[in-house]
């Protein structure tokens, strides 16, 4: 038939443009996570649980409580305050998300979340300085899950062998000379993350508050000092260069070779440093001179966005007191390998079951929230500029001082 | 289709009669005529139909939305909330004043000359090469073919990886034979070489598979003609294979120009565009501007891809041009 009817054609044609029409308004309506009352959507950043973890079960398990299915999907921490955008946007949020803690301001500032006393949940034994990055305008917009910190881990035989006692680094100083020592030794000093992400900035922080600077004011003296050391460090050998690429996973590969003294990391690698082929020790980060520098908070706050029918809130509250009470808390620091619980009650109950993880939750007490200081949805800008700095003076793009005028005058331009 | 319209049998028994009766012309073109105003002009609106939603919904409204977003000012708040302010060309302005702009032109320019100049050269003399059909040349091509066959993230983090500046391959190699160590992706001398490198083994094969069946399109009683001649090796390239290849070669690089453009991954793995701005280009800029922060920047960043689309146009009317110049001549 090669001359067909063109009627027929035409109705075909047709028939085609409204099946292909159907098929996408039935996927645009496929996407609406939110719409059934037994489900309830759960977003997290933890993609190496899946559905078979037991983070998965715990997940699970606060929502047969509910008496509700949770559905969870996980994505990279990045990508996932993108999607809450999107999502928030097209008016799909999931009932709840778990989201790294700078982050929190950010989506708060859209108007997408849900307070706390909307929602109905008491925050009052929670950490000050752990509760402080969800907290814009007196409003609080959700509870830390648990928090983490950084510190120093050291190779106890590499040190051994240079003859450092780690008990004698109070402060930068101590520290240096300790490097030397290792490298004199012909191990590998220290590494630590300066890649070009909020990675980067939140290995800095340490030492850029511990010289006392502001992040209000990056190119203070104080900011000089912290990135000098840093700089110092490369050019006398002590930290390797590729610390310009390294991401915090890649750090701790490199410490776990065995060929150096320090590393810089976190909570979540307490598991992994008792099971290196080496002794490992932790001590905190020196301030420039002596005493403990207030490390940057780390870790997720679960919140509730808001949802067109606020009839969910009930189930999505009960969801969320069965992730915060102490058991809860205790049950998640297991589960991650640590993290410490952000009340007084779940920190004594964490402690019980794990004494040796004392020192962190001390670390996690006196540390800091990057978007404290009421620096708010300021911080991520901020960062970005002092991130750029770092980078720009370890690649020897430009000195200290220079890059952290322009990160300084970047930072201004971007706030406005 | 079991039901018959008077009109298809009619069109039927015409086309028929066109064929066998001089008379007929008359009637059929009478026919033609008629039908535009029914059934045929609905069929063409209803074939066309599907394609035109398609680039509607694929084509005219990202690239729509991409305008919206780069003039109106889409902070975060604003993007949630559908409400932002109109900011014209202010964003425009923005992308053009700031300090990372010179850089990131220059990079882009030196990233995309330099890996399709590379790119073409070897991937021709490689055609050339395989194009002489030796034994194994069949496998040898297909195993040319393994860059383009690896996902992404795999080559740029195999590359990055033996790049690393205290641990790589390279540099191990490079100290072996008594050289100096080479910060490759730290250092702002050598980050832009690195990816231009990486880029440039990614894109051969693409060049490669593209000259290599355009060699084949030439005939070969021409290089018989020529050999009787008695022309050399050299003649034989310049003055028959690169002159016959030029319409393929003009394709082939504007094809590489648009890719090349707008490579996002390769870079981003490696460097993320760093260290500080040194290897970053117009699309890398986008990208780090959209989803490289906590902060998304919607409004620069469409602003920045804008740039690359009209860049990228610039181009294809220059290529347009030039083969309507060869069709003239």
């Amino acid at each position: 038939m090669k001359h067909n009817r063109p009627l027929a054609r035409s109705a075909a044609a047709g028939l085609a443009v409204v099946a292909l029409a159907a098929a996408a308004a039935c996927s645009s309506g496929g996407g609406d996570g939110g719409g059934d009352a037994d489900t309830y959507t759960w977003w997290d950043p933890y993609p190496q649980h899946d559905e078979n973890s037991e983070w998965t079960a715990r997940v699970e398990a606060c929502g047969e409580e509910a008496g509700v299915t949770i559905e969870r999907t996980a994505f990279d921490t990045t990508a996932l305050t993108n999607q809450a955008l999107l999502a928030a946007q097209e008016g799909t949020s999931p009932d709840i998300i778990l989201l790294d803690n700078p982050a929190v301001s950010t989506l708060a500032d859209t108007g997408m979340l849900t307070t706390v006393d909307e929602l109905g949940l008491d925050v009052t034994g929670v950490d000050e300085n752990l509760l402080a990055a969800g907290v814009v305008d007196d409003k609080t917009y959700g509870i830390p899950v648990g928090a983490n910190t950084l510190a120093i881990y050291y190779n106890a035989d590499v040190l051994a062998a240079a003859g450092v006692d780690p008990a004698s680094i109070t402060d930068w100083d101590s520290l240096t000379a300790a490097l030397a020592q290792v490298t004199g030794n012909g191990d590998k000093g220290i590494t630590f993350a300066a890649i070009g992400t909020e990675e980067g900035s939140f290995q800095f922080l340490p030492w850029f508050w511990g010289a006392g600077a502001d992040l209000r004011d990056l190119d203070s003296p104080e900011a000089q000092a912290a990135l000098e050391l840093w700089t110092g460090w490369l050019e006398s050998g002590y930290a390797p260069n590729s610390v310009l690429t390294n991401s915090q996973n890649t750090t701790w590969e490199e410490f776990l070779t065995g060929e150096f003294g320090f590393a810089v990391n976190g909570t979540w690698q307490v598991n992994s440093a008792a099971e290196a082929g080496f002794e490992t020790g932790v001590i905190q980060i020196p301030a420039q001179s002596g005493g403990v520098a207030p490390a940057p908070t780390g870790g997720e706050f679960i919140i509730a966005p808001v949802q067109s029918d606020t009839g969910r809130y009930d189930v999505t509250r009960q969801i969320v007191e069965c992730m915060t009470t102490p058991e809860g808390f205790v049950e998640t620091a297991m589960t991650f390998a640590y993290y410490i619980p952000p009340t007084a009650e779940g920190q004594e109950a964490l402690l019980e079951a794990k004494p040796e993880l004392e020192p962190w939750v001390a670390a996690v007490q006196e540390a800091k929230g990057r978007t404290s200081d009421n620096l708010g949805t300021d911080y991520p800008k901020i960062s970005e500029a002092l991130w750029t700095a770092v980078q720009n003076a370890l690649s020897g793009a430009a000195t200290p001082a220079e890059a952290l005028q322009q990160a300084q005058s970047d930072a201004e331009a971007a706030i406005g | 289709m079991t039901t018959t319209s008077v009109e298809a049998t009619g069109r039927a028994s015409d086309g028929g009669a066109a064929g066998g009766k001089p008379a007929a012309p008359g009637r059929d073109a009478r026919r033609r005529r008629a039908l535009p105003g029914s059934a045929s002009r609905w069929t063409a609106i209803g074939f066309a139909a599907p394609l035109l939603a398609y680039l509607a919904v694929f084509y005219a409204y990202p690239l729509w939305r991409n305008i919206e977003l780069s003039v109106h000012d889409y902070t975060v708040r604003a993007f949630v909330q559908g409400n932002p302010a109109f900011a014209g060309f202010e964003k425009y302005t923005e992308v053009f004043a700031s300090d990372s702009f010179p850089t990131a032109l220059l990079n882009t320019a030196l990233f995309t000359l330099v890996s399709i100049a590379f790119q073409y050269a070897i991937g021709l003399a490689l055609a050339v090469f395989f194009h002489a059909n030796f034994r194994l040349s069949g496998v040898l091509r297909a195993l040319f073919l393994v860059p383009w066959l690896l996902p992404l993230i795999v080559s740029s983090s195999t590359w990055a990886w033996m790049l690393n500046s205290d641990n790589g391959i390279i540099n191990s190699v490079i100290e072996s034979f008594g050289g100096t160590q080479i910060n490759w992706l730290t250092s702002p001398d050598t980050a832009l070489i690195a990816v231009i490198t990486a880029n440039i083994w990614l894109g051969i094969p693409f060049n490669l598979v593209i000259l290599y069946a355009g060699l084949q399109q030439i005939p070969d009683e021409i290089y018989e003609a020529a050999s009787l001649d008695g022309v050399t090796a050299r003649q034989r390239f310049w003055r028959i294979t690169f002159p016959l290849l030029r319409p393929v070669s003009a394709i082939t690089l504007l094809l590489g120009f648009v890719y090349t453009l707008k490579v996002v991954d390769v870079i981003w793995i490696m460097t993320t565009g760093g260290p500080g701005d040194s290897s970053l280009t117009l699309a890398v800029w986008s990208y780090r501007e959209a989803f490289g922060t906590g902060q998304p920047d919607f409004s620069p960043a469409a602003a920045i891809g804008n740039l690359l689309i009209v860049i990228a146009l610039v181009f294809g009317f220059v290529h347009l041009r030039m083969q309507r110049g060869w069709e003239k001549s």
